[in-house]
């Protein structure tokens, strides 16, 4: 279980997050909310470890962050960032080959092109796996990107060859506003994909923009609002009319999906 | 899995790319090394040079050589060549390393003020260093010059980096600017030293201002080999690292890399390297910025064989740029700084306008 206890961070004289507590449990999707500049990528980044929160602590197991080497957390949890720099001319595979670097000179060659060959399959990208990585548009890199952090926390209990037969770790999948750049197609298969990471017992945070998505995909719904939790629990509790308004100060209609009967939500 | 093949056949084609192009570059760097040696007003053949050297070593399996051609080659070319190979090599694997860490494809030893910086403090030693020569063991005044040039290097890249980074995060336009400024304060430094130096140092001092690798002598070669080799040897460890960063620093740090000492670390190595190489050399520019595009032309960005390959190529480059400063205008020598920089120059130039118009900034 990925932890976050009473997380308090501020930069300078602003206060990001005052007292933020989070359970990140194995087998669940959890999709955090809210409005911009509501500290979603601060708590993103705490949970990853890239940064320290003034107060509070972030566990992995019941250990904290801190006590991990880098490399073993690296082999437990992977993060898709926001914004990636690369702009030097790697091809995508060598981009997504670079999710096995905590691995290196533990699988063999041929067990690393395997997963990355699946994971490019997974984010719909195996067609771009010869391209020049900063040629490519927006969404497309982003789809690489995840590709990359699939690479990372590729469980082996997806083979379809070995099922998982003695106990393993659960890996945990930060996602940072995933469906950045996406069509409407791959914002569907991208959290999919995600939920699939579920089915085999790991974790996965998605900071989301969109109450719909989180309606659909996740197991349980965080409101960030101000650096504070708002609302949190399933889907149908949190993503209602009241919270939404109260949140994003939007006046919406919630409605039920005819198919699935979730929660869906329109402006007005 | 026909896709995991097709993935497979990929990877083993750029492999296959990349050690094609490291075995060209082997082949280039002999070439150069040879047409070096044997090239000046006493001609040595490959076959001579090679009967020479094994001759060194105790195996006298060929011969066909003149004492004279003996004597010159391992007076005077052969340290001179070693000089420009280790120079050459150090330059080009600092240039790649630094612009992997700063994720800049325009970061240069010299751009970043690392070589003025080395300069300053070994024209420093020239200068103010003279009083402390004549008490000093032997020893100490070989070892003074690099050591002075390592310093000033190591202290002009963290300071430049210090500036230019800022929540862990590095600004290129910062570093690129914090380089400008302080490449002019070494400037006015070296200007001052030549000002108040008299006409032994100032000799000196020049050839620290236009760089050569004449004059080198083998008790100077081999206190800096170490220093040069070593770093370079080193490096090669973090391309993994390297290729990480890539992706930015937070990146790094999630795939498992530990960033802040990664960063320290190779910069460090770069600036041991480059200083104790511009200590013999004096500043030669744009090799640390030309040789790694070349490369990146050639066989791409990762680190695994960029590294090596810019080794490689940096060796052979000045070996022949060398070779060309001491026979274009005969019996003259011109300063191999001058070539590097003429050639380099129009290169970088070429590089700003494309990348523009690529999109690419």
């Amino acid at each position: 279980m990925l932890a976050a206890l009473n997380l308090r961070y501020h930069y300078g004289a602003k206060l990001i997050l005052s007292d933020v507590s989070l359970l990140i449990r194995p087998g669940e999707v959890l999709a955090v909310i809210g409005p911009n500049g509501a500290g979603k990528s601060t708590l993103l980044h705490l949970l990853s470890g890239t940064i320290k929160p003034q107060s509070g602590e972030v566990s992995l197991d019941g250990r904290p962050l801190r006590q991990w080497r880098p490399v073993d957390l690296a082999k437990r949890r992977a993060v898709l960032p926001q914004t990636p720099l690369l702009n030097f001319p790697f091809r995508v595979l060598d981009v997504v080959l670079l999710g096995r670097s905590p691995f290196a000179g533990q699988a063999a060659r041929q067990e690393d092109l395997r997963i990355a060959a699946a994971a490019l399959h997974e984010a719909d990208a195996v067609h771009l796996a010869e391209r020049i990585y900063p040629t490519l548009s927006g969404g497309e890199r982003q789809r690489v990107q995840l590709a990359r952090v699939l690479t990372q926390v590729w469980p082996a209990a997806c083979d379809t060859a070995g099922e998982g037969s003695g106990k393993h770790e659960s890996l945990y999948l930060l996602l940072d506003e995933p469906t950045n750049n996406l069509d409407i197609a791959h914002q569907q298969t991208t959290l999919a994909s995600a939920r699939r990471l579920t089915d085999h017992g790991h974790g996965v945070l998605a900071v989301l923009h969109d109450p719909n998505l989180a309606a659909f995909y996740a197991d349980r719904v965080c409101i960030l609002k101000d650096g504070e939790i708002m609302a949190e629990g399933t889907p149908d509790t949190v993503i209602t009319e009241r919270n939404l308004e109260a949140a994003f100060g939007l006046r919406v209609t919630v409605m039920r999906h005819p198919g699935n009967g979730r929660a869906v939500m329109v402006p007005g | 899995m026909e896709m995991a093949v097709d993935i497979a056949q990929a990877v083993e084609r750029q492999a296959r790319r990349a050690r094609f192009a490291l075995l060209a570059l082997t082949v280039l760097l002999l070439a150069a090394f040879f047409l070096a040696i044997g090239y000046g007003a006493v001609a040595i053949a490959p076959l001579q040079t090679l009967a020479i050297l094994l001759d060194q070593l105790g195996l006298n399996i060929l011969d066909g050589y003149e004492e004279v051609q003996k004597v010159v080659l391992l007076v005077i070319r052969l340290p001179r060549v070693l000089l420009g190979l280790l120079a050459g090599a150090a330059l080009a694997v600092a240039g790649a390393a630094l612009q992997g860490l700063f994720r800049n494809p325009l970061a240069d030893p010299g751009l970043i003020g690392v070589s003025t910086g080395s300069a300053l403090a070994a024209g420093a030693a020239i200068v103010f260093g003279g009083t402390l020569l004549g008490v000093l063991p032997g020893w100490v005044s070989n070892a003074l010059l690099p050591f002075a040039a390592f310093v000033g290097g190591l202290a002009t890249t963290l300071l430049v980096y210090r500036i230019a980074s800022r929540d862990g995060r590095t600004e290129v336009a910062t570093m690129l600017l914090a380089g400008i400024a302080l490449n002019a304060l070494a400037g006015a430094g070296i200007g001052l030293l030549v000002f108040v130096s008299d006409d032994q140092q100032l000799r000196d001092l020049q050839f620290w201002l236009l760089g050569g690798l004449g004059g080198v002598t083998w008790p100077s070669l081999f206190s800096a080999a170490p220093l040069i080799l070593t770093p370079i040897l080193l490096l090669l460890f973090f391309s993994r690292q390297l290729n990480a960063l890539l992706l930015g620093e937070a990146e790094a740090t999630h795939l498992g890399f530990d960033v802040e000492r990664t960063k320290g670390t190779i910069v460090i190595l770069a600036a041991l390297t480059v200083g104790a190489s511009v200590a013999l050399t004096g500043v030669i520019g744009f090799i640390g910025l030309v040789v790694p595009h070349l490369v990146r032309l050639m066989i791409g960005p990762d680190h695994r064989t960029l590294l090596p390959a810019s080794i490689l190529l940096g060796a052979a480059l000045l070996l022949l740029a060398d070779l060309a400063a001491r026979t274009i205008v005969l019996p003259a020598e011109l300063p191999v700084g001058i070539l590097t920089s003429c050639i380099g120059g129009p290169f970088f130039l070429w590089l700003l306008i494309r990348r523009r118009s690529l999109g690419m900034w």
